[in-house]
């Protein structure tokens, strides 16, 4: 070493601390889809984390505002193609709701159930795709075990196994048959057995716990400050959930519990969905055992679909968080406006404030534990 | 020193649970079906892509090509071109094209026609190295081709 030439240790005392930047994404395995995450990074530790995103933007607000009302029934369950059975709930009945059409009270009981059929297939995804992220793998396979007996029994009912474009203004496009009645009777019997087997495998499990407990713990202020909505603010201890705050369709008729852990914590969130799971299974057994006859659609829907002008809003519990949209519509065949807001962009845009000073590691558990969908984001 | 006993009995208990779990499924039926050497039957209402339907009786097709599936398209991906044949008073259909590149397979052209003269196929497993096999299909020529099966 040449005389005058500073040593390693007089350079990292007078130097300001060398971070550097990681690049996540917009490929990447613990992503889930097209997301990109600039990590500024202090070693193993994340400084500033901010989302990139844009990456699957497909224009579902302005393809509203170009096409008429019938021609946007595919486009809510391509949202969200997770919760495509809530995308189409909240879209059929804001119009519902625009044109004052009644629907029969059998097409709402199906809705409900089909609803949350959904909702569980969707969080049998979140559970098997988070745990992946953690590093276990085989939790993934019993996971997509139980959902594709919900998405056989939605298929045979819809004839699509993700877009189901199912509900029509007034009603369904067609009725369930005993099969899927049957079917979806033995499901919930099942599954009751599955959750216990998901809690002894993984809930109770060690590894697990000391992955999630007290790991991004997000508070409900943060919450409240970025809009964030469903299970995420259920899991800071907000009991919040639209079907209970704004009753829409037949849930009002229904008991079932809003759980929520005041923690803020992964583990919070992970119980949260864990116990709507069993929720949900409540719920359809109480409206399978009350399924009304009757018909499945409204008689009297215009041919021509052309709400008065006006300004109308419909929420729902979506399975990632409140969905809700709101229509403009000046009396025309074609809306004004709709405005979409979709619960992953809120859960999303807390990353960056509740990432700060995390590990990488667990940076990756608390995107897991949001439960993102990336077109959700984008839209 | 105790709490760390009890954290590595607690850790061996939650692993031999797992691995309980993980070794009934050794004794169970395999869940997975053997595609290709094993097929399921898909359910009666399977959206596929379009296809024109006959009329049992006269064994002509049933499109009175009204435009009305063209017009509800979300996509634009149907063309229909009908004609009056000679003596007759409602249309047939000559020309029926569907963009399948561009289809969603959202069923609402069925919905709407007025004659029932639509119907969702059960294939699936469509593959192609051309575009051009899908950009246009010819439906009248394909219900030709299924009935010379």
């Amino acid at each position: 070493m040449s005389p005058g030439h500073p040593t390693d240790s007089s350079v990292s005392a007078a130097a300001p601390r060398e971070t550097f930047v990681l690049n996540v994404g917009p490929q990447h395995p613990a992503t889930h889809g097209v997301l990109r995450l600039k990590l500024t990074m202090d070693g193993e530790y994340v400084l500033h984390a901010e989302p990139v995103i844009g990456y699957a933007h497909r224009m579902h607000e302005k393809m509203g505002e170009n096409r008429t009302y019938v021609q946007f029934l595919p486009n809510p369950s391509r949202i969200d193609y997770l919760s495509a059975m809530h995308y189409m709930h909240a879209y059929v009945c804001v119009v519902e709701r625009a044109l004052g059409i009644e629907v029969p009270p059998r097409a709402e009981y199906i809705r409900v159930i089909t609803s949350e059929l959904n909702r569980i297939a969707s969080h049998l995804v979140w559970f098997g795709a988070f745990l992946l992220d953690l590093g276990a793998f085989t939790p993934l396979l019993y996971a997509f075990d139980d959902r594709e007996k919900i998405l056989d029994l939605l298929e045979a009912v819809t004839g699509s196994r993700l877009t189901y474009c199912y509900y029509r203004f007034g009603g369904l496009c067609n009725d369930v048959d005993e099969q899927f009645i049957e079917g979806t009777r033995a499901f919930v019997k099942h599954m009751r057995g599955r959750l216990g087997m998901y809690h002894k495998l993984v809930t109770e499990n060690l590894i697990l716990r000391k992955r999630l407990e007290g790991i991004g713990v997000i508070s409900a202020e943060l919450c409240r400050k970025y809009g964030a909505t469903g299970p995420v603010l259920r899991g800071s201890g907000v009991p919040c959930d639209v079907r209970k705050l704004e009753p829409y369709s037949v849930y009002p008729e229904f008991e079932f519990d809003v759980p929520h852990f005041a923690e803020g914590d992964c583990m919070a969130r992970y119980k949260v969905r864990m116990e709507e799971i069993a929720q949900s299974l409540r719920i359809i057994e109480q409206a399978i055992a009350k399924l009304p006859p009757g018909p499945v659609m409204a008689e009297k829907v215009p041919r021509v679909i052309k709400p008065p002008p006006g300004d109308y809003y419909f929420a729902v519990e979506a399975a990632r968080g409140r969905f809700a949209i709101r229509l403009v519509s000046d009396g025309t065949e074609v809306p004004y406006r709709l405005k979409l807001r979709t619960p992953s962009f809120s859960n999303l845009a807390l990353f960056g404030e509740a990432a700060r000073g995390l590990l990488m590691q667990d940076a990756l558990a608390l995107l897991g534990s949001l439960d993102l969908v990336i077109p959700d984001v984008d839209r | 020193m105790v709490a760390a006993i009890k954290e590595f009995c607690l850790g061996l208990h939650s692993l031999a649970t797992g691995l309980a779990v993980t070794l009934e499924q050794f004794f169970r039926r395999p869940v997975t079906v053997h595609y290709p050497w094993e097929v399921l039957e898909l359910p009666a209402r399977y959206r596929g892509h379009i296809v024109l339907v006959r009329d049992e009786q006269t064994g002509r097709l049933r499109c009175i090509a009204c435009k009305m599936c063209e017009r509800i398209c979300p996509s634009d991906c149907i063309v229909v071109e009908g004609a009056k044949l000679p003596g007759e008073s409602r249309k047939s259909v000559t020309e029926f094209k569907l963009d399948f590149t561009k289809c969603s397979l959202c069923g609402l052209c069925v919905e709407v026609c007025p004659v029932d003269a639509l119907a969702f196929s059960k294939r699936y497993n469509l593959a192609s190295t051309r575009k051009a096999d899908y950009e246009s299909m010819d439906l009248c020529e394909l219900a030709k081709a299924g009935d010379a099966k």
